[in-house]
Order: C-alpha cells, then sequence, then structure tokens
C-alpha cells in the first residue's frame, strides 16, 4: 500500500500484535506500571467489567472502567506503598493464547484472546481466567494500547481483592 | 456422647469489649444463624429490583436460599427455593420476570406467590393430595423507604418498630434520588477470609479512615481530601437501638435537600454543566448536591449499612469467610450524566479493584489471622465515651459507639433466644 511518502505500509499482522501483547503481560507481570501506563493511547480505556455484553460499558458498572486520568491514579495506588492491599499484593504468572484477529484495518486491529493468570498470595493459590480483547492501533508507527477489555470467567460471581493490574 | 457444656453468651460480650471468640467459634456462628439470621428482620432486596409484576430476584436469608418475587396485586414475596417435592431449587436465575417457577427435577409448578400450581401425573398420589400442603415455604415480608426485609420470625415487632429511629435516616438516605427516586444500578461482590462481624464493625468505624485508606485520600483533589477528612469535621457517632447505629462523617451532607446555594466542588463541574443544558440550574444543583451521596452510614442490623452513595449487604458463609455486596444506585428515570457519574464514584471505592474496598478486605482479614492468637483476649470497643446528657447514646466520630450497640443487640438476641 502507497503512502504520500512513498512508503510501503502494511496493515498490522497478527504476530506483531501478538508481541506487542506478551510484552505488555511481562510488564503486568513484572509489576512495571510506570512503563505500561506509556503504552496507551491518551483516550484510550482500560475496562473491566460485570456483564458480559453490554451495549455501553459507560452506562453500566464495571470493576474498572479507567480512562487515562484514571489509569494514572491507579497506577499511583498501585505504586505507592500507602495500601496494605498492596503492599501484600500477590505475584502474578499470566500466559495469553488463542489468539484470533476480531477486525483490522490499515491502522488498527483487534484481537480476541484467553488468559489464564495464577496469582499466589500468602498461603493461597488461584487461577484467574479472563477473555481478554485489544484494540492496538498504530500511531506515528509505533503501535499503542487504545482499547483493553478482561472479561472475568467469574466477572458476575463474588471475586476476592485484586490488588494488581490484570 | 459428649456434650458441650451450653455457651454462656451474655458473658462474651461486656459494654467495652467482646470475646474473640465471637470471630473463631463455630458452635457460636450456628447459634448466630439459628437465632439472629433465622429470627430477625434481614434485608434482602431493594423495591426497585422488582420494578414490574413478575419481578424476581434470588439472595439468601442467612444460609437460606430464598426468591423474592412481586405478584400481580404488588405485593412482594419472599419464598424458600426449595421444592417441596424433594428439595430441588426452583430457580438459579439470579434475577428476572417470570410468574411461574417449575422445579427441573418432577416439572412441580409453583406461581409466584409460592402455592403450587400443578403436579405432573398427578393421579399417581393418593386421593387425599392436597396441594395447598405443598406451598413454596414463605417468610413475613415488610418495607420501609424500599428496603425490603424478611423474617422467619412470626412472632417479631412489626419493621417499622424494630427499625425505630433509624427510620428518619432512611428517609434522609434516599433523599440521594434528588427527587427522582432510588434505583438499584449494579453491583460488586466479593468474599474475603473473615468473620461477618468484622464487617458489620467497619461501617461504623470511622477511625480506620484515614490509616487504611491513605492511598485512597491521596488520589484525591484538595477539596475532595478535605471533605474524606471525617475525623475532623465534627461527626458523630449515635446508637439508634435494636443494634442500629448511625456514623456522620460529613454534617454538611446529612440532608442533601439543604444547603442548596453551596458552591458546587470542583470535581463536579463538568457534570454539572453537562446537566444544565437540560435542566433548569436549581435542579442541577438538587441532582449534583446527591450525586455523591450522603455525608454517613446507616447500620442496620444485622446485614444492611446504608452507606454514603451505596448499600452494603453482608452474608455469612462460614464462621472465618463473609460475602459482601456493595450496591451500586442511581436516579430512578434521572439523567443519564448524573447516573454514569455515580457509576464512577461507586468503581472508583467499591469492589474487589477499587481504591478502597481492597485495603478494608485486607484489614478485615488481619483481623481474623491475628484473632488466632492468644488464649482468651478480647476485642476492643472502649473508644469514645457518652457525649449525650439526654439519656442517648452518642460518641465523636471515631467512638466505638456503633459497635457496642451492635454488639448490644447480638447479646439480647443471642441469650434470650
Amino acid at each position: 500500500m502507497e503512502t504520500g511518502h512513498g512508503n510501503v505500509v502494511t496493515a498490522i499482522d497478527l504476530q506483531t500484535a501478538v508481541e506487542f501483547i506478551w510484552r505488555e503481560a511481562d510488564l503486568l507481570d513484572a509489576r512495571e506500571y510506570a512503563r505500561w501506563l506509556r503504552l496507551w493511547t491518551a483516550e484510550g480505556h482500560y475496562i473491566v467489567p460485570i456483564e458480559r455484553d453490554a451495549a455501553d460499558y459507560a452506562a453500566v458498572l464495571n470493576l474498572i472502567y479507567d480512562d487515562a486520568a484514571m489509569r494514572d491514579a491507579r497506577v499511583k495506588r498501585l505504586t505507592s506503598r500507602q495500601s496494605m492491599a498492596v503492599t501484600s499484593a500477590a505475584r502474578t504468572v499470566r500466559t495469553l493464547s488463542r489468539f484470533i484477529v476480531a477486525g483490522a484495518s490499515l491502522d488498527d486491529i483487534d484481537v480476541r484472546c484467553a488468559q489464564h493468570l495464577v496469582e499466589q498470595r500468602r498461603d493461597q493459590m488461584r487461577l484467574v481466567a479472563a477473555d481478554i480483547t485489544y484494540r492496538l492501533v498504530r500511531r506515528n508507527g509505533e503501535l499503542t494500547l487504545d482499547r483493553k477489555i478482561i472479561h472475568l470467567i467469574d466477572s458476575d460471581e463474588a471475586l476476592h481483592g485484586i490488588s494488581y493490574l490484570l | 456422647m459428649l456434650h458441650e457444656p451450653p455457651i454462656d453468651y451474655a458473658a462474651l460480650v461486656r459494654d467495652d469489649r467482646v470475646h474473640t471468640s465471637l470471630y473463631r467459634d463455630p458452635a457460636i456462628f450456628e447459634a448466630e444463624m439459628d437465632r439472629i439470621f433465622n429470627n430477625v428482620w434481614v434485608w434482602v432486596a431493594h423495591a426497585s429490583e422488582l420494578p414490574e409484576a413478575g419481578s424476581f430476584k434470588t439472595t439468601f436469608v442467612g444460609r437460606q436460599p430464598v426468591i423474592v418475587t412481586r405478584t400481580s396485586d404488588g405485593a412482594v414475596h419472599v419464598l424458600l427455593n426449595r421444592c417441596r417435592h424433594r428439595g430441588a431449587s426452583v430457580c438459579e436465575t439470579k434475577s428476572g420476570t417470570s410468574p411461574v417457577f417449575v422445579c427441573p427435577y418432577h416439572a412441580w409448578s409453583y406461581n409466584n406467590d409460592g402455592n403450587l400450581r400443578a403436579v405432573p401425573r398427578a393421579g399417581g398420589y393418593a386421593p387425599d393430595f392436597d396441594k395447598a400442603e405443598f406451598s413454596l415455604i414463605g417468610l413475613r415480608v415488610e418495607q420501609y423507604g424500599g428496603l425490603i426485609f424478611a423474617t422467619f420470625n412470626a412472632e417479631i415487632e412489626p419493621l417499622a418498630d424494630y427499625l425505630g429511629a433509624a427510620r428518619r435516616w432512611i428517609d434522609l438516605f434516599m433523599k440521594q434520588g434528588a427527587g427522582y427516586g432510588v434505583k438499584v444500578a449494579g453491583e460488586h461482590t466479593f468474599r474475603f477470609r473473615g468473620n461477618w462481624k468484622i464487617q458489620l464493625e467497619n461501617t461504623t468505624d470511622a477511625y480506620h479512615f484515614p490509616v487504611v485508606h491513605k492511598s485512597f485520600l491521596t488520589s484525591l483533589d484538595d477539596e475532595a481530601e478535605e471533605q474524606f477528612d471525617v475525623l475532623n469535621q465534627g461527626g458523630f457517632v449515635e446508637d439508634l437501638g435494636n443494634g442500629h447505629s448511625v456514623m456522620v462523617m460529613m454534617p454538611n451532607l446529612v440532608d442533601l435537600e439543604q444547603q442548596l446555594d453551596a458552591p458546587i466542588p470542583e470535581r463536579f463541574r463538568a457534570l454539572a454543566g453537562e446537566l444544565a443544558e437540560h435542566h433548569p440550574p436549581d435542579q442541577v444543583r438538587r441532582i449534583v448536591r446527591a450525586v455523591g451521596g450522603t455525608g454517613f452510614n446507616l447500620n442496620l442490623f444485622p446485614n444492611l449499612a446504608c452507606s454514603m452513595a451505596f448499600f452494603r449487604v453482608l452474608r455469612p458463609l462460614s464462621v472465618d469467610e463473609t460475602e459482601i455486596r456493595h450496591v451500586a444506585l442511581g436516579m430512578a428515570g434521572g439523567p443519564e450524566a448524573g447516573n454514569r457519574a455515580r457509576l464512577r464514584i461507586h468503581e472508583y471505592f467499591q469492589g474487589p479493584m477499587g481504591f478502597g474496598s481492597p485495603d478494608d478486605a485486607e484489614a478485615w482479614e488481619r483481623v481474623q489471622r491475628g484473632s488466632a492468637a492468644g488464649d482468651d483476649l478480647w476485642i476492643m470497643l472502649n473508644r469514645g465515651p457518652n457525649l449525650a446528657a439526654d439519656g442517648r447514646r452518642v460518641g465523636d466520630v471515631s467512638a466505638e459507639t456503633g459497635m457496642r450497640a451492635a454488639y448490644q443487640m447480638w447479646k439480647r438476641v443471642m441469650a434470650t433466644s
């Protein structure tokens, strides 16, 4: 495909998207939250819904519905050492797979995938499973995160305190 | 067979302390389920969760599963969720609309008032089989201010008397409907590994707020941080009788229909601008003042708190595990922008990933873990002398007056049942 500059630009392929998603997962397991913030577009939303098929997540109650300001505040809390839940937060190891391209145009791609996250806290190990949808967009040649929706398998059941980023 | 000596419940609750076994003894927990949750008025639903004839929700009274229904005459029924034939639950849906519940095992079907309407192949029963003897078991149900309560106890006083002085505070709490009325707008549910009374105490505990919620406080703008400086605003805790109490943290937000000319806080100015497109200025002020909720927590013994802008509902699971629901509220038919703002405020503090609840849950679990230590130690509730000279029991906002109120009720119910 031709651009005004004569460079050939291709659509974002799945392998490129998956490598981005794995790098993000690695940052989150390492609690590198400040670096994670820099993956995002300014207008992007980070959402952990309760309802699976809401038409408009802004109009319903979610577990998390974060714009840029709320993501900043959340990361500040998770790195402040002022929270007793955070200082005893679980360690996590997450694996993402079953990647499906749900939609794409020249500069964006929607990817659906599965996440198995194992958390360890005190004497308890838990599996936290989720379907995740990503929207990645290309800005100035760089891939950025524009939307991430984490559908916990048990989002409408009783959960437990989660003091790390999904 | 060996028999344990009976537990002397009255000796476990003193005026200023309770014995640690109240958090840890499974035998006490079993007795609580029987004497408290199978006995007093237990909150089951808000009227807005049953908006029309046929609406239902499933929930629990203590450990017993129930269906809360609204029949075509508008009445609310609370029915044990158990088929009278062989015991299967007749409904496993959280909420919905259905005039009939059909048991999945042998298809006995019940009307939503509990009456058994049909039994397949009825000819197989003896001629004197009487369907009227096999209705779903119904509890006694009464309502106040949209709050629906049920009890197994046919003898207990009417709900209005049980709530007593708390009724005035329910009326004040519901003013956050801003003239539209209050409706349930979703809920966060989570569990923690601790006794249910640790959570009951917390809703009337302002003393913990600046300690446990420091990360929440520092995330706020200066104006909001000052508003949430709850120990320094002249608040108070009052024992309202029957285990109920109110903790006023922000005295200027007790009556949301007063002080409507107060300046609009910075964090609500964008909302006020959006509302002003469709509402006159006085209505904008009323909605904006109500949108953050009230400045108090009303604790209703044993399982509900009307807490600032939401309902806190607790469900005991076992002596050391409890389920909490934080029920978000909105304005019924109110402006979309205002209701969206309420949802975002709820998500900010509440739930398993909020900026507040996870720290609370950690504190409660630490109480349960720590209380394993020591053979014969007590939980201290001696903070804050009584400030009232007129016979009421009132302490400053950080006083443990509300906890003492709850445990005196606990003692009365446990020791006299």
